[in-house]
């Protein structure tokens, strides 16, 4: 039967306090806190976390599609999952595909997933849902949205969670919309939407879910669903007749908020964390219509249970922005003033000779001295010898700072920029960046994991590149 | 092979002040270096036959036509040269290799850096080794401080420092070079500072702070290389110097990859001292040589320049420091002229301008009295090295009395 076979999902390490919202613009922006991504992360660069967190301990080589569903992509013309793919070190002869323009899109997905299996062409899709929206400074939005990214894999063996059916549901209504060019979403009146959109749309499907597979509200164990923020959150679940208290997945507005197309899958992953064998689980999405599905929780859920860094572990491990004003920067929502120094460019035939070290940081092992080295060169920094290594993946593993400086002028958003020199467990050295770092807490010695990200924007690209970051958790 | 020590003698030799030069161009200062060079050496700028030219900023220029129109030579060779920070010791080297084949009779090693320019401090697009868009935490315009401060850190770490300790010996590095260039006319920061400013000056890239770093500017240097058996045509005063060594090493491999690099020791620094001592005949170097000019474009680049080059033990530095050996009145003053610290660094020219301090030092004109060391001068080292920790190019000259006392 086919279902969810893994999950894996990711919040960024930094949360900005609502309060600090408040004080900035003197009003009230409610409590709790949201996430924000880092100034070199985006939704492609979350993808790959959450993908890679999914596949943890399984057979990179097993994933046949990839879905990526987002509608805040890095490029509006450039796909993303094909670097998701390459990132995460998943063959390249499989299907990439970029599902965007709705927050609807991490469904849309698993639709295409759930048919590909079923039909057979695929035996293991990979479904990742990631979005980083920008919020309007003083808007409502500010304080509502978060970052955040989740990855289902979608097969027909060692299921977690069987897809029980599902009811789709698509609708001309316009609630919010972003046109190109536009930097923040924009929205008509928020009791029309709330009235007309989301106490309606997807309360409809849900029950029309209900109809099709003859359940009743109370079957569901946990409903994990869409919801724009905590309170229509609620007053959805009211209209679906599901007890709040009891049934509902808590879709996190305290402590992330709303993570658009990722938002969902994301409630789900916390339920699945401690799901039961047996438990029933409503999954739905909310964008231009609804989908609606049962899921039923198998008894290999224990499996992955524990071995994820999922939505727990990652909610725990956080660092609080000391202002708004760093958040502006992160984010980059000023007209700073111009540099004086020039930009750094970059060079796209560098990077595709380098492929295999820029997108999946591979290494190269000199089959000769054993010693393994990156970047990659003809001949051996060890032994001379020429043209006689194979490549190793270096993006799992661990290694210990060496040394390291930081420098407050580099061409860095956030400073100072850290500059580390890591030295790999089995064997290599890898000369990078630390991001996601406490300057407090940097010191030799310190343990160090690889992430995926942005390096520098130049010559008006995305440059992405691997940098080390403390263990996350 | 056989060494070059002694075939080779600088007969006049002319610097610029260093500086923030707003008002001259790099020919000004190409000008400058030589007019004062030839005089010094007696010539017309037409008697040179062969002219290597070093500059690391390629915003500057191209080729070396830069410096055929801007003295106006008659068509003959000019050879751009460059090596990073080791570009000055790159002329020296070309200049008297040509001689000691025979090719020319008279030579100009001419390096010159027009830095200010460019709108900004720091060393514009400078990618020591291969240039990648995202590797190398990505090549940083002026981030050579991060790549030096990498060893500072290993440094206070591996040897047991506090930051507080290892700050204040980089600190008294940066005093002592401060008193040396504020008695230097020629020197662009001619202002002595007290530990408390070193210690208490902003953070430039974490260990190391305002005062651990070098300036970026202009300046020229420039020396006139003839062979030693024709030196008394041009001085028959006799006061000239003989190059005793003179060389270049590469770093082959990339140290900030290799887990056995250490961030302790300047691989190339001793791969290079070792060449230039078995050239010159040198077994002990603090003892055998009096004017040490290191390449200190960072504090801790002084303290590991001295460890690698053999004038201390590894991990010693502090102690000397502390005993003031490394000062004036101290067994081997480090950066008697100031250094780069008070020069700053136009990449092309320091290598000469080192050289230029053994040159004046030991004709004992040194502008300001106080400055002149004493004793007999035998020889002095000019060392510079560019790059990243572990994958630099270092070039020195080791330069000293002609073989036949003066």
């Amino acid at each position: 039967m086919v279902g969810i076979t893994s999950y894996g999902a990711y919040i960024p390490i930094y949360r900005l306090a609502r309060k600090d919202i408040g004080a900035m613009w003197g009003k009230g922006a409610g409590s709790g806190e949201r996430s924000v991504a880092n100034a070199d992360e985006d939704s492609l660069t979350m993808g790959v976390e959450a993908t890679i967190d999914c596949l943890k301990g399984m057979e990179r080589n097993s994933v046949d599609a990839l879905y990526f569903a987002t509608v805040s992509p890095p490029y509006l013309e450039k796909q993303s999952a094909s670097i998701i793919r390459s990132a995460a070190d998943l063959r390249d002869d499989i299907t990439t595909m970029d599902i965007a323009h709705s927050l609807r899109g991490a469904t849309n997905a698993l639709r295409a997933a759930e048919d590909a299996v079923k039909a057979g062409s695929a035996k293991n899709v990979m479904v990742v849902a990631s979005d980083c929206r920008l919020a309007a400074p003083d808007s409502g939005f500010e304080g509502v949205f978060g970052d955040g990214a989740a990855a289902l894999l979608i097969g027909d063996t060692d299921v977690i969670a069987t897809i029980d059916g599902s009811y789709h549901l698509s609708s001309e209504f316009i609630d919010v919309w972003r046109k190109p060019g536009d930097k923040y979403m924009q929205v008509w009146e928020d009791r029309f939407i709330r009235e007309e959109g989301y106490l309606k749309i997807l309360p409809q499907a849900v029950k029309e879910l209900y109809k099709k597979l003859n359940i009743k509200p109370e079957d569901i164990t946990k409903a994990c669903f869409y919801g724009p923020e905590p309170r229509t959150h609620s007053a959805m679940a009211r209209k679906m007749k599901l007890d709040p208290k009891t049934q509902v997945q808590d879709p996190m507005g305290a402590s992330v908020g709303n993570t658009g197309t990722a938002l969902a899958p994301m409630i789900l992953i916390s339920a699945l964390e401690e799901a039961k064998p047996g438990d029933k689980i409503l999954f739905a999405t909310y964008s231009d219509g609804a989908d609606a599905y049962l899921l039923t929780v198998t008894d290999n859920i224990t499996k992955i249970q524990g071995n994820r860094r999922g939505i727990r572990n990652h909610l725990e491990s956080k660092m609080t922005l000391p202002s708004y004003g760093k958040y502006v920067q992160i984010k980059q929502m000023m007209e700073w003033a111009k540099g004086t120094v020039p930009a750094r460019p970059s060079s796209l035939p560098v990077i595709w000779r380098d492929k295999e070290m820029v997108w999946k940081l591979y290494g190269q092992k000199c089959n000769s001295c054993g010693n393994i080295q990156l970047p990659r060169q003809r001949v051996c920094m060890y032994c001379r010898a020429k043209d006689n290594f194979e490549f190793v993946r270096l993006s799992d593993v661990t290694g210990t700072l060496f040394t390291y400086s930081m420098d407050d002028r580099a061409q860095e958003i956030v400073l100072p920029k850290v500059f580390s020199v890591v030295d790999l467990d089995g064997g290599g050295r890898f000369y990078s960046v630390m991001t996601d770092r406490d300057t407090e807490k940097v010191e030799v010695g310190m343990k160090l994991e690889m992430t995926f990200r942005i390096q520098l924007e130049g010559s008006e690209l995305i440059n992405y590149f691997w940098r080390v970051r403390p263990i996350r958790c | 092979m056989e060494s070059i020590k002694d075939k080779v003698a600088i007969v006049g030799m002319g610097c610029t002040a260093f500086g923030e030069l707003w008002d001259k161009g790099p020919e000004d200062l190409m000008v400058e270096s030589t007019y004062e060079a030839c005089e010094d050496a007696g010539i017309e700028t037409t008697d040179i036959q062969a002219c290597w030219l070093g500059y690391v900023n390629s915003d500057i220029a191209m080729t070396g036509i830069m410096a055929a129109g801007a003295l106006q030579f008659d068509y003959i060779p000019v050879t751009h040269v460059e090596n990073a920070c080791g570009t000055g010791a790159e002329t020296f080297r070309g200049a008297a290799m040509a001689l000691i084949a025979g090719a020319y009779d008279v030579c100009l090693a001419l390096g010159v850096e027009k830095m200010k320019d460019a709108g900004f401090g720091g060393i514009p697009q400078a990618f020591p080794g291969k240039w990648h868009p995202v590797y190398g935490a990505a090549p940083e315009v002026g981030g050579g401080v991060a790549r030096y401060a990498l060893a500072a850190t290993r440094y206070f770490s591996y040897y047991g420092l506090t930051p507080e300790e290892g700050k204040t010996m980089l600190a008294k590095v940066s005093v002592k070079s401060h008193y040396n260039g504020s008695r230097n006319p020629k020197a662009a920061l001619r202002k002595a500072v007290s530990i408390e400013q070193v210690l208490n000056a902003p953070i430039i890239a974490w260990p190391l702070g305002l005062f651990d770093c070098c300036g970026i500017n202009d300046g020229s240097s420039a020396a006139i290389l003839v062979r030693t058996e024709d030196a008394k045509k041009f001085r028959p005063d006799g006061d000239y110097i003989t190059i005793k060594g003179s060389s270049i090493a590469c770093g082959p491999s990339w140290g900030k990859e290799r887990p056995d690099y250490d961030y302790l020791h300047w691989e190339e620094t001793e791969r290079c001292a070792k060449q230039v001592y078995e050239m010159a005949g040198i077994k002990d170097p603090r003892k055998e040589m009096q004017v040490f000019e290191l390449h200190d474009c960072f504090s801790i680049a002084e303290v590991i320049a001295a460890e690698s080059l053999g004038l201390v033990e590894k991990g010693k530095a502090r102690e000397d420091i502390d005993a003031g050996n490394w000062e004036q009145e101290g067994e081997m003053p480090i950066n008697i002229s100031g250094g780069l610290k008070s020069f700053g660094h136009p990449a092309g020219a320091s290598g000469g301008r080192e050289i230029y301090e053994f040159y004046k030092q030991f004709q004992g004109k040194v502008e300001e009295p106080s400055r002149q060391l004493k004793g007999d001068l035998k020889m002095g080292i000019a060392h510079n090295q560019g790059g990243h920790p572990g994958n630099f190019v270092c070039g020195i000259t080791i330069v000293g009395e002609p073989p036949a006392a003066k």
